[in-house]
């Protein structure tokens, strides 16, 4: 599913991706194991989030960035 | 010629798949979001026809085992995501079936076209119905091609992910209507002196070129 939304907002299946990454970071095939989620949408949505300043990525693993941490407390 | 010249045509079965990035249903996705998962990728006709919607439902019925094999699904045909999102809407109020995986909207055939999905004597603005298996490292493992009026084999279908899959992990071949459980085929010696080897090994060997085992 679109983890961000046309106004820029994360929907909620972004804001399970982002719920998943608090103070920690994750590899996709990580992530896809703790939300649930299949690793293709898992993959499909980072990368929306990541072009949304949600995320950032370092030698394939996922952190919040500052907007991130903003919305997950 | 150019040397630089793009390949077109048929995908050619163990070279990688060609790759993507398509609007569906469930969001952009790449080809390469599937590494490390096996993939059939399928096209139909079009959206709100008879067969294909029997065929939506029918692939549907069998998601979980493909999941169960570390199979996704992956739909397409030349129309809309609107018209994709109102198709399966109306096959989940009327049938009661929710199609649980992405369809792709390619209205501008870009995939259609890469992977030789329309046959113009079929159709020349429909794919016709195709099934490419493809496997954890994006190579293209097998293909299918259906006219547009005949649907297509749900059981051949994951007949052919498990036998792709047994050969894979045991580097055996599988017999005509083999079946998960039934007896595989030995590769055939290379020498003489393999094939004299393989009378001794305790096969079922109808000749030495021949030879079966239980799995």
């Amino acid at each position: 599913m679109p983890c961000v939304s046309p106004d820029g907002k994360p929907t909620s299946s972004g804001m399970a991706l982002l719920n998943s990454l608090k103070n920690k970071a994750l590899s996709p095939k990580e992530i896809a194991s703790k939300t649930g989620q299949p690793l293709f949408r898992v993959r499909s949505g980072l990368r929306e989030l990541k072009n949304a300043g949600f995320v950032e990525e370092h030698e394939g693993l996922y952190r919040l960035s500052k907007n991130g941490e903003m919305l997950i407390p | 010629m150019s040397e630089a010249k793009e390949e077109t045509g048929l995908p050619v079965l163990g070279k990688k798949a060609p790759d993507f990035e398509a609007v569906t249903t469930q969001g952009t996705l790449r080809l390469s979001d599937y590494e490390g998962t096996w993939l059939v990728l399928f096209s139909h006709p079009a959206d709100f026809t008879p067969v294909c919607t029997t065929e939506f439902i029918a692939f549907s019925d069998i998601y979980e085992e493909l999941k169960n094999r570390n199979t996704e699904l992956l739909g397409l045909s030349v129309d809309s995501v609107s018209s994709h999102i109102a198709w399966i809407r109306n096959v989940e109020e009327k049938m009661g079936v929710k199609i649980p995986f992405p369809i792709i909207a390619d209205l501008n055939k870009e995939v259609a076209e890469k992977y030789g999905m329309i046959h113009p004597e079929q159709s020349k603005t429909e794919t016709v119905r195709c099934v490419f298996v493809i496997d954890p490292e994006s190579k293209i493992r097998a293909m299918i091609y259906y006219p547009l009026t005949t649907g297509r084999n749900m059981k051949e279908i994951l007949r052919l992910i498990d036998a792709l899959q047994t050969t894979d992990e045991h580097k055996i071949a599988t017999p005509a209507n083999w079946n998960p459980g039934d007896p595989v085929v030995v590769p055939p010696p290379a020498t003489a002196e393999q094939a004299e080897e393989r009378l001794k090994e305790g096969y079922e060997c109808k000749d030495w070129y021949l030879c079966t085992k239980k799995l």
